[in-house]
């Protein structure tokens, strides 16, 4: 079994309530039926609710597509948005505030990647400056990444703007809170949605929603372990000495300031650099006493990547890059190159430009050097062999090191900051779709989506089912895993339903009179 | 910005068009230039022809000179990204090359254009270009950002 990273959110699927002897609920029948008719869901007794459009998830992937089709016109009674958090950032906070992203501090997102705001203009760095009643980040903006580390938004920033556009948009009017638990294709074309309702709300265990259009944001199939902490975890049920970046771990930290000790830190990517400037920090401002080892499975230190003529360029363990795919992806060369490559040869791309990496600050590489010079930061590169709890209750790492030879490490708690993530059947929304309605993977092993973002094989009729976000890395976008992606997606699938009859399509003139109304804050 | 090199041609083009020759229009009666003892109406009759070729002068040069070297030179970075320092810093050498070619090629005029005549027009409308292209463009084209600079076509 996996151990999966809980998070109370959409993140993770939350397992049936207890049986509650309430009628209304799948049989059999459905349960083994890929396709459905009409008439098996309402012997079930399990109410039919009709409606256009359904995003499950809720989440920010969720909030740009409502907010896209929202300005393209298609009014709040066609679209449903079926949920278990209670606003569209909670799962996102949740994440970026365990692993050391309080809401004061900086996401990695481009001022342009903007879940609030689809024209991404005028920017975060303008909205910044404004409130900031100073042009530092819009100089900023100016002048990266040549002068300036890129510049990028305070979380605060761009939660305060979701909630802004929410209200605007009229979000609250298109929630229905509840569990997803599978869709279906139904006879005659659409789908079934199946949504177990929060306890007591519903005469029914179940709701069906029938729906023509089905939009599946929702986010990380799951977070794991690196394998060898997970036969730690397992092995000797010691879950407070080794902990995942992507969990609450703050008793840790709290634990250092109060005495001395000794953290082992594994990764190489973002969210190692955030947990050790909080591990440093809590050492010059709180009187920690803490000792750092770091193992990184490479360590780099230098140009390392190659795509073309361009190399990537490292320092002091890690590899730097802006934003966790090379910007161009997004909307330049790299979007068109991933957009016309097949099979290996895109599986091939990803291979080029991907890695682990975080982006360059100054701060961090600062604090870096310090820690090294006052003697209490040491990094190592090797493969892990074992971990195992050591005589004195500490927790022994044994290291076959890059230059050969074996190593021991002893800390007091590792922190993983890997951010592995779950396989897609770890999902189970994902995996019956895997299961039952066509849905198939990609060269990444994850959901196989067309240009479109409509999850291939999965059409039934004049419906569609469409996916964005971290499911479907691996197609033929490859930022789909950040703010900016998903504004992208949203505008192919947009773009693919009007097409189809659903929503204006959103060109010059619409644009822009839509712009104004949301620059006026106006409630549409 | 993130340009493909289509996306340059195709914004070049697109820029000159909808705000060089309106600016043009609109700055060259204003512009410093050796006026003599011309009215306004006839020196901006004599003005115009030089400016509308100085714009034209710009436009070819970057088709043919300066966006393949941008591009060339975008491929050595990492990102594929083409920073917006650069965006705006490029008009320097492309002024000083695009000054010499204007001198040679533009019409004869009865007013005076100096260095500062053209440095002001250039300047101004590149400025101006770029500040679009920096944010407003994305109020009526919300694809812009994400097509690599292209504005004709689909996906």
């Amino acid at each position: 079994m996996t151990e999966v990273i809980r998070v109370p959110s959409s993140v993770i699927e939350l397992p049936d309530p207890p049986e509650r002897t309430q009628p209304g609920d799948l049989n059999d029948s459905l349960i083994n039926t890929s396709t459905w008719t009409d008439e098996m869901v309402t012997q079930a007794g399990i109410p039919i609710v009709d409606v256009q459009f359904v995003t499950i998830g809720g989440g920010i992937g969720s909030f740009i597509m409502v907010d896209f089709l929202r300005v393209a016109g298609v009014s709040t009674d066609r679209i449903k948005v079926l949920t278990n958090i209670e606003t569209p950032w909670q799962t996102y906070e949740y994440l970026t505030r365990v692993s050391q992203i309080p809401r004061q501090e900086r996401l990695r997102s481009d001022s342009t990647g903007m879940p609030d705001n689809l024209w991404a203009f005028p920017s975060y760095a303008w909205r910044e400056s404004r409130q900031d009643k100073n042009v530092a980040a819009l100089w900023s903006v100016l002048v990266e990444p040549i002068f300036t580390d890129y510049w990028t938004p305070r979380a605060a920033t761009v939660f305060e703007g979701i909630e802004k556009e929410a209200h605007r948009v009229r979000w609250e009017e298109m929630v229905t809170y509840g569990q997803v638990r599978m869709v279906r294709k139904r006879v005659g074309g659409g789908y079934f949605v199946i949504l177990t309702p929060a306890p007591n709300t519903t005469p029914t265990k179940r709701v069906a929603y029938r729906a023509q259009y089905v939009h599946i944001s929702v986010g990380y199939p799951g977070l794991r372990f690196l394998p060898d902490l997970q036969e730690y975890r397992q092995k000797y049920h010691d879950v407070a000495r080794i902990v995942n970046a992507y969990e609450p771990h703050e008793h840790v930290y709290q634990g250092l300031q109060a005495r001395p000790g000794t953290v082992l830190v594994r990764g190489g990517g973002i969210v190692a650099s955030r947990v050790l400037q909080r591990l440093m920090e809590d050492r010059w401002n709180h009187g920690a006493q803490t000792t750092i080892v770091h193992i990184f499975r490479t360590y780099i230190d230098g140009k390392n990547a190659k795509y073309g003529p361009a190399r990537r360029k490292g320092a002091s363990g890690f590899a730097f890059q802006g934003f966790n795919v090379p910007k161009g992806s997004w909307g330049g060369q790299l979007r068109d190159k991933f957009s016309e490559l097949e099979g290996d040869q895109r599986a091939e791309l990803y291979r080029a430009v991907g890695g682990t990496h975080t982006p360059h600050r100054k701060l961090w590489l600062k604090q870096m050097a310090r820690a090294r010079t006052e003697g209490w930061y040491q990094t190592f590169q090797g493969e892990v062999i074992d971990v195992a709890p050591t005589a004195s209750g500490r927790v022994g790492t044994r290291l076959r090191q890059k230059s050969g030879g074996e190593g021991f490490i002893e800390a007091d708690v590792v922190i993983d900051c890997t951010g592995l993530e779950a396989d897609l059947a770890e999902h189970r929304v994902l995996a019956d779709l895997l299961q039952h309605s066509g849905a198939g993977r990609n060269v990444l092993n994850r959901l196989d989506v067309e240009r479109t973002f409509e999850i291939r094989g999965t059409r039934n009729g004049s419906g569609r089912i469409y996916a964005s976000g971290a499911a479907t890395q691996g197609g033929y976008y490859a930022g789909v895993d950040s703010f900016l992606g998903m504004q992208y997606t949203a505008l192919r699938i947009g773009d693919d339903l009007a097409e189809a009859g659903f929503g204006e399509r959103i060109g010059g003139a619409r644009a822009l009179r839509h712009w104004w109304k949301s620059f006026r804050h106006k409630i549409i | 910005m993130t340009p493909t090199f289509s996306g340059r041609i195709q914004t070049r083009i697109f820029l000159i068009l909808v705000i060089g020759i309106p600016w043009t229009l609109i700055i060259t009666p204003v512009l410093p230039a050796q006026r003599g003892d011309l009215g306004w109406q006839s020196a901006a009759r004599e003005l115009y022809p030089v400016m509308f070729t100085a714009l034209a002068v710009v436009l070819v040069l970057g088709i043919v000179v300066w966006e393949p070297i941008y591009h060339v030179l975008q491929q050595f970075r990492w990102e594929r990204d083409w920073p917006s320092m650069f965006q705006l810093l490029v008009v320097i050498p492309e002024a000083i090359v695009a000054w010499f070619v204007v001198r040679e090629v533009a019409p004869d005029s009865a007013v005076g254009v100096t260095k500062v005549t053209f440095a002001v027009h250039v300047g101004t409308s590149w400025l101006l270009m770029w500040l679009f292209i920096e944010g407003p463009i994305r109020m009526f084209n919300i694809r812009y950002r994400f097509r690599g600079g292209r504005i004709l076509g689909k996906w």
